[in-house]
């Protein structure tokens, strides 16, 4: 097998958890999404890391996750303020910027 | 591990890449489709576990254990946090709202797919060089040498990152009190006042025949009554209605009746009923079924 | 001190006395017509000594010239207020300040009971601040804004008696119809600038040699379209016979002696450019001529004295405008026309004032009659104006306007024919309706009746301060053409500035003189044939077609009303039409179909993230494929 499935495998995870974020409206959910099509790149990184025969993809990868978590730590809290204030998670109730 | 080949993977990988490849675009398809926000959390749980797998097989041990440790360990645990916070057993609906936004999105999700595999396809991939040699020095050391010299400065941007989060996270969900909180004598003594509901709330399920929480006491009339139920559940919708189990239960009354006079027309339209009389079983099949029916709402 | 710096004196003294008594209020109400009178007077003298200054020089010397400021000083956009004062100048400042400080003179006499007299003479200081600033500027801009500032005063004094809505209504004729001249003359003035890059007279006039004829064509018709408007030519000749609602003094001043001659000057001053452009001097020509014969025929017609006047003047400003259309032979011949025009028509309107004064207002000369025994000194005064524009020998007319029939036959050719022969039966019509008025006027049996109130007129002479004025403008009459015509004195002293050329006339000097005074003699026979034997109807005639239509300005409103009112109003309906349909539907059809397309693109703003996140993910697709795409190609 090639490694270049790897890739393939990434770019089909990263379709599902975009897909995912257009359809889905618990903003949890859409969130996940988000973690999902982060995760993909990740798998890509390592991927061509290993194709590259150094660590820098790696490195990449180290730092996507620290800020992922970064940026879940505050996605949460968004939604945990949204939730507090609208009884609700569903991004569609957000539709406040229409006419 | 470490001494993969350069151009093909060794058979036992490429075994271990089509089954959990498999596993892992099903956990993924689950995680955008599963209703509950709390099963996708675990499906995607499963999907990250599995990428830490295939992260170790590429060769980046560190990441594959902090992918398990940070990822599946840390920020999925904050998501069932946050997701028990919303409420646990809260399920979506699955029916699109916005005219046409799942057909595009499909469209959308179908078309990029493509387009990544057509741009993969292109690209001259044959040529993996292997970390053998960027791993011979240990992969742990060998991502430390670059972390503290080629991305120095990136290494501590993020911790910089870090930190704003944090104080970003505590900033967006900590609400100062603005006065002092009410001692229960100045509840009372608002409560006379008001003249509202002087006294203690009623206990959940008390007038009816039911002991849960989540079910709401019935009033003298048989309807439901708010009030009963905790103010937490309330908001979250999680009232469960037994205003109909009284006709349930004459149903199921009716049930046994027609069971042991051996009425064998009514049995064969209610298959699914034993008629063994036993009245809790009788409950929870009821309370299933209105579950399944709040749901469909 | 140098004179050249009195010449801007020249505009401010009258301008000052406008001014001070419009602006002054009613306590000026018992001084402000001698304070306009002096400072009139002041510019009068100051021009008397640039005058002597000026004849002290040699004939090259005498252009003087004064840069007062910069106007609008921009990058290839020169505007200044500067003077040049040349003989031709010269001539003008002395003729518009010396006849005006008469009139002034005689209006003190003349408005004595109105109560409005000081506003009277701040607009007739205002007229002459103006008046003077259009002869002295030394640019075309300057000369338009003195040309508006005398349309201005003219609108203001022929409105004086603005109760009257005869006057109110005339006074709009009036600045409507010199609207469309001063448009012509904008026009001019940028062409000018788009052919030339200035407006000053030295580099326009300079570089006429170096332009094409078209364009110095097109320049000059549009000149003689503004000289028509302010000299009151055919076509734009309406307004002068109504101008004549204004008081009497006004009259003699702006619309006989020195504003209506405004055209005459732009011909002569611009005759540089009307030399390169024969095609536009043919076109004065023939306006002049056409003039010429419609003012005289109006003039025969009318029973208003002032109006018969008027006619008059418009049939006297055609033959100078005539004369400064045959180019350098006509040029000297119109200007002193003009000046002696400026003495005897200004004499003849302040006779009829004094007659209208002793007579109650009234006008129609029917209602006179044998008024030479009540008023003798206007009765010889007048008389002496009436000898000198009809062209007694030996007056002023005479001299000026034989001059411009014999350059009128020196123009050669059949042209020259024509315009002699035209010019000629002018000179005959003129002795005609002169005639008339004089015998309507002065002669035969008292016609006049007491009005509807009882008040029978007691004719009597004015007081001394009109009578002065006539008598001093009776004096020019007299003397005025023989002065400048004794050893060609006025032709040398303008010779520099419009240079002089004899022609070849068929016809000797005598010859001319002598048919022109057969058709005096002859003219003067039928008029006392038709008014001085037999009795005069106190209620005119039904007349002949020509007489009616004379009467009513040969027509002139009814043409405006029919081609001009009628036209505008149809075209200005198709325009309306035109506007509503297609204007206004392609501007609403743009503005439906833009807010039709923003309601359909307004939809797209629905506030869902989500579909915001479709558009987003969609570009970042077609932003792949567009780059893939561009690696392939």
């Amino acid at each position: 097998m090639n490694p270049v499935n790897y890739l393939y495998l990434a770019a089909l995870l990263f379709a599902i958890g975009a897909t995912g974020v257009l359809i889905r409206r618990n903003a949890i959910v859409v969130f996940m999404c988000i973690e999902l099509m982060l995760n993909a790149c990740n798998l890509a990184f390592v991927a061509f890391s290993r194709l590259h025969g150094n660590l820098d993809g790696q490195i990449i990868a180290f730092f996507t996750m620290v800020v992922a978590a970064a940026e879940v730590v505050v996605g949460l809290a968004i939604i945990v303020s949204l939730f507090r204030s609208r009884h609700s998670a569903s991004v569609d109730d957000a539709s406040l910027m229409k006419l | 591990m470490t001494a993969l080949a350069a151009y093909t993977t060794s058979t036992g990988e490429a075994f271990q890449f089509w089954v959990l490849g498999t596993v892992a675009v099903i956990g993924a398809l689950c995680t955008i489709l599963m209703r509950k926000a709390v099963h996708s959390a675990l499906c995607l749980a499963g999907t990250m576990i599995i990428l830490a797998v295939f992260y170790l097989a590429n060769g980046a041990y560190f990441l594959g254990i902090v992918q398990i440790v940070v990822y599946t360990g840390a920020i999925m645990m904050l998501f069932l946090f946050v997701v028990m916070l919303v409420g646990v057993t809260a399920a979506d609906s699955l029916k699109e709202t916005i005219k046409g936004q799942r057909w595009l999105a499909l469209l959308c999700g179908l078309g990029f797919a493509i387009l990544l595999f057509a741009g993969i396809g292109n690209a001259s991939l044959k040529d993996f060089n292997g970390l053998a040699k960027a791993n011979e020095n240990g992969n742990v050391e060998g991502l430390a040498t670059l972390i503290f010299t080629k991305y120095v400065f990136a290494f501590e941007i993020t911790g910089a990152l870090l930190i704003t989060a944090t104080v970003g996270a505590m900033v967006l969900t900590h609400r100062e009190r603005t006065e002092r909180a009410k001692t229960q004598r100045e509840l009372a003594e608002e409560r006379v006042r008001e003249g509202k509901h002087l006294p203690p709330l009623p206990a959940p399920g008390v007038y009816a025949r039911h002991n849960a929480v989540d079910i709401a006491g019935l009033l003298p009339d048989g309807t439901p009554s708010e009030l009963t139920v905790s103010r937490t559940l309330r908001e979250r919708g999680q009232i469960r209605d037994v205003s109909t189990e009284a006709l349930n239960d004459l149903r199921a009354l009716e049930q046994r009746a027609t069971d042991r006079l051996e009425r064998p027309d009514l049995r064969r339209t209610d298959p699914g009923r034993n008629g063994d009389g036993d009245p809790a079983a009788e409950r929870a099949a009821a309370v299933a079924g209105e579950q399944t029916e709040e749901a469909s709402k | 001190m140098n004179t050249e710096n009195l010449i801007a004196l020249l505009v401010a003294a009258p301008l000052l006395g406008a001014a001070v008594l419009l602006c002054g209020g009613r306590r000026l109400d018992r001084v402000g017509h001698w304070i306009g009178t002096l400072l009139s007077a002041l510019s009068f003298v100051i021009g008397l000594v640039l005058f002597t200054d000026m004849l002290g020089k040699g004939a090259e010397e005498r252009s003087l010239h004064q840069h007062l400021f910069s106007w609008i000083p921009v990058e290839g956009f020169q505007a200044d207020v500067a003077f040049q004062l040349d003989q031709l100048s010269m001539t003008f400042v002395l003729l518009i300040s010396g006849v005006g400080t008469l009139i002034h003179l005689y209006s003190i006499g003349y408005m004595e009971h109105d109560e409005r007299r000081r506003r009277f003479f701040g607009y007739l200081n205002l007229f002459l601040a103006a008046m003077l600033l259009l002869v002295l500027a030394d640019n075309y801009l300057l000369l338009y804004v003195g040309w508006e500032g005398v349309g201005l005063a003219s609108y203001l004094l022929i409105g004086f008696w603005q109760h009257k809505p005869s006057a109110a209504t005339a006074a709009k004729k009036a600045f409507l119809v010199n609207r469309v001249g001063d448009m012509g003359l904008s026009i001019a003035i940028m062409l000018m600038f788009t052919t030339f890059g200035t407006f000053a007279f030295g580099p326009v006039l300079e570089s006429t040699g170096e332009t094409s004829e078209g364009k110095l064509t097109a320049i000059g018709l549009m000149l003689l379209l503004a000289a028509c408007g302010k000299s009151a030519q055919v076509p734009l000749q309406s307004w002068l016979g109504d101008a004549m609602e204004g008081p009497t003094p006004v009259s003699a001043l702006i619309h006989a002696a020195t504003m209506v001659t405004a055209g005459v000057y732009l011909i002569v001053r611009s005759g540089e450019i009307f030399n390169a452009a024969p095609d536009a001097q043919l076109a004065v020509t023939v306006v002049g001529a056409v003039t010429l014969l419609f003012g005289a025929i109006v003039g025969c017609a009318k029973d208003d004295i002032k109006k018969a006047l008027a006619g008059s003047t418009m049939s006297q400003i055609g033959y100078m405008i005539l004369a400064a259309g045959l180019g350098p032979i006509g040029y000297v011949f119109a200007i002193m026309h003009l000046v002696t025009h400026g003495f005897f028509k200004a004499g003849l309107f302040l006779g009829a004032g004094s007659v209208m004064h002793g007579m109650n207002d009234e006008v129609d000369m029917r209602k006179y009659g044998g008024l030479r025994k009540y008023m003798p000194v206007t009765f010889v005064t007048f008389g002496l104006g009436y000898l000198a524009i009809i062209g007694f020998p030996g007056l002023s007319g005479f001299f000026s306007k034989d001059k411009i029939i014999e350059a009128a036959f020196a123009k050669g050719g059949t042209e020259g024919w024509i315009l002699g022969s035209v010019a000629l039966l002018g000179a005959a019509i003129t002795a005609y309706y002169m005639t008339r008025v004089m015998l309507l006027t002065f002669f035969g049996e008292k016609r006049w009746q007491p009005d509807a109130d009882g008040n029978a007129p007691h004719p009597h002479e004015s007081p001394r301060s009109m009578t002065i004025p006539m008598i001093l403008l009776a004096v020019g009459s007299v003397f005025a053409g023989g002065f400048f015509s004794i050893g060609d004195r006025f032709m040398h002293w303008l010779e520099p500035v419009t240079h002089h050329d004899h022609g070849d006339s068929p016809l000797s000097a005598a010859t001319v003189t002598g048919a022109t005074m057969v058709v005096l003699v002859v003219g003067v026979t039928l008029a006392w044939f038709q008014y001085g034997r037999r009795p005069v109807p106190v209620v005119a005639p039904r007349g002949s077609l020509l007489t009616r239509a004379a009467r009513k300005d040969l027509l002139q409103d009814d043409f405006n009303h029919v081609v001009l009112v009628r036209g505008g109003e149809h075209l200005t309906r198709s325009l309306v039409y035109v506007d509503h349909t297609l204007v206004d539907g392609v501007v609403n059809g743009t503005a439906a179909s833009v807010g039709g397309l923003s309601g359909r693109l307004r939809k797209l703003q629905n506030g869902y993230a989500r579909s915001y996140a479709v558009s987003m993910f969609g570009g970042a697709a077609v932003l792949i494929v567009a780059t893939l795409l561009m690696r392939a190609v």
